[in-house]
């Protein structure tokens, strides 16, 4: 026991924090178990709604059983709406990763032309990025009128600006002996970026389009929602007329699809790139 | 003296032949990639109604939105008179402190959620195939269901406003967080795990003597990430109904209130852009230098 009280004196950082570290920890925490608090008590939350809530919600839950496809009529339209929701997810990812190959090469510092355009293209990308897809969504619709086409330029418009900051991310990660080497026999700037850049950042370009490619399935369906085209539209009118079947079949089939485009895209990916570069 | 000794023709042809095959296969391949990619992309096109015609047409309809987006009522521009274009301050800011309140609230519950099912869902903690096998088909279906769609089921359980948006949050919080954790908790180093086990520990000894020292910090720094997401989908969920600022946002978008769209727009960036910095330098610290100094 006094050995171990012997330790403790000598290397007192090995048996715990020091006090102050420990008041800091202590203060954030309970700072943030105050704003828990307060949330619980601004929200509302209290026991009874809660357990009234879980019973409806257990009520939904058996009316969704068993899902019902609707096999003599809507069952083909469910299917083209699925289909229509890919398509809007994969234009959407084609384009704006197309778009964005130029920007993310001006939004990175070993790349950008001078201090001003990498300053304006990465504010861009960051503005873009922070207005939701949704609204996007918004703004196309009251531009080009409801349906699937200002779902696609919506999310041609929100990706641009996270493809632009992931490309910038990987060009700046990028090994500079290849850009060395190319500039040592003479390349220009336009040669280094093409032979010393671009074929180490390639395969994490790719991965990182075939990535978004599967989330952005999951994006369109809910841009339908509020009328942008594909599956989203039939999800929010099963669920306000409260056809709880037909709604649980309409949510496995979009589990379903994105589960198979994300075993695609690994498996593309795989091909493409090989299974270590991710 | 000669160096090289040149390879005897036929050697040299057969080589040749074979390189030339090779590069036509590999033309042959990228071509066929290429046309499947197009074929894609002329179907999706048609079954999206992408209309270049229409594009064309109707390109200007966004730029002269966007260019009204800056007008007031009276066709002056927005900054012209500040305090008219942000006339709404107090609901609005009242509105995105709520908006982050629920983020706050939907991320806390759902790394709550996160950390029992995570050690569940990796292999190296819990042996029994079946119970990791369920947990993560379970993750995975609160993942992949948007979280509107939830936020749409639990406002007809639990009536509008901001609780089915936290809730719906928590849900999908739980899903993507417990993924990522398990992921960490599978790369941990296994020795103190071996070493609870060989005093007889059982799984929740294993879980917080072996597992969670080790995997703490990696924790905190993906629920700081998943906080500026949240802060993100939180400002959308009052379009369906769900509390906070989407709601205002969407009445003023349909009802064309243009300076309104701009004024809010702004303010969402802005709360957003001063998020991301904060945890980006959190996230910084807690990862690089958590040693107290």
């Amino acid at each position: 026991m006094s050995r171990i009280e012997h330790f403790k004196s000598r290397y007192p950082q090995q048996f715990g924090a020091p006090l102050a570290v420990r008041l800091k920890l202590f203060a954030i925490l309970l700072l943030g178990l105050l704003t828990f608090c307060f949330g619980l008590y601004h929200i509302d939350i209290s026991p009874l709604r809660i357990f009234r809530g879980l019973n409806k919600l257990g009520e939904i839950l058996v009316l969704m059983l068993p899902p019902d496809p609707g096999w003599h009529g809507p069952f083909r339209q469910y299917m083209v709406a699925m289909a229509e929701t890919v398509a809007i997810a994969f234009l959407g990812t084609l384009i704006s990763a197309l778009l964005a190959f130029p920007v993310g090469f001006l939004a990175a510092r070993n790349t950008t032309v001078n201090r001003l355009v990498l300053f304006v293209a990465r504010r861009s990308c960051d503005t873009l990025r922070s207005v939701d897809m949704l609204i996007w969504a918004l703004i196309w619709i009251n531009v080009v009128g409801l349906g699937p086409f200002a779902g696609v330029m919506a999310i041609i418009c929100a990706d641009i600006g996270s493809f632009g900051k992931l490309y910038s991310e990987a060009i700046e990660t990028a090994d500079r002996k290849a850009v060395d080497g190319v500039a040592s026999t003479g390349g220009n700037r336009l040669h280094q970026i093409r032979f010393g850049i671009l074929p180490q950042v390639l395969p994490v370009m790719l991965s990182q389009v075939l990535y978004f490619f599967e989330s952005n399935t999951r994006s369109a369906t809910i841009i339908g929602i509020i009328g942008a085209g594909g599956i989203g539209l039939i999800i929010s009118e099963q669920i306000r007329m409260l056809e709880f079947q037909p709604l649980a079949f309409v949510i496995l089939l979009v589990l379903s699809t994105v589960m198979l485009i994300d075993l695609l895209s690994t498996k593309l990916r795989n091909a493409l790139i090989g299974p270590k570069a991710h | 003296m000669p160096t090289v000794s040149p390879l005897p023709a036929t050697r040299m042809l057969h080589l040749q032949k074979a390189y030339a095959q090779a590069k036509a296969d590999r033309r042959r391949k990228s071509l066929l990639g290429l046309f499947l990619l197009l074929g894609l992309v002329m179907l999706s096109a048609w079954m999206t109604e992408i209309n270049a015609y229409k594009f064309f047409t109707n390109i200007g309809n966004f730029t002269s939105y966007i260019d009204r987006l800056f007008n007031l009522d009276n066709d002056a521009r927005v900054y012209t008179n500040p305090m008219e274009w942000f006339w709404g301050w107090k609901i609005w800011l009242t509105q995105m402190a709520e908006t982050l309140l629920m983020a706050y609230m939907g991320t806390v519950l759902g790394a709550l959620g996160a950390m029992p099912m995570c050690f569940l869902a990796s292999k190296n903690i819990t042996a029994q195939r079946w119970i990791v096998f369920s947990a993560r088909r379970f993750l995975e279906i609160a993942r992949t269901v948007p979280e509107l769609v939830f936020a749409l089921i639990f406002i007809i359980a639990f009536s509008l406003g901001p609780l089915p948006g936290v809730l719906a949050l928590a849900i999908h919080t739980m899903g993507s967080l417990g993924k990522l954790f398990s992921e960490v908790v599978e790369n941990i180093e296994m020795k103190p795990v071996e070493g609870v086990l060989s005093t007889g520990g059982n799984w929740l000894d294993k879980v917080r003597f072996a597992a969670l020292p080790q995997v703490l910090s990696n924790f905190v720094s993906y629920t700081l990430l998943r906080f500026e997401v949240n802060v993100r989908s939180a400002a959308v969920l009052g379009f369906v109904g769900a509390g906070g600022i989407g709601q205002t946002l969407l009445e003023a978008i349909r009802k064309f209130y243009y300076a309104d769209v701009s004024a809010i727009l702004l303010l969402i960036i802005a709360t957003v852009m001063l998020i991301d910095q904060l945890t980006q330098r959190m996230r910084a610290r807690i990862l690089h230098g958590d040693t107290g100094k």
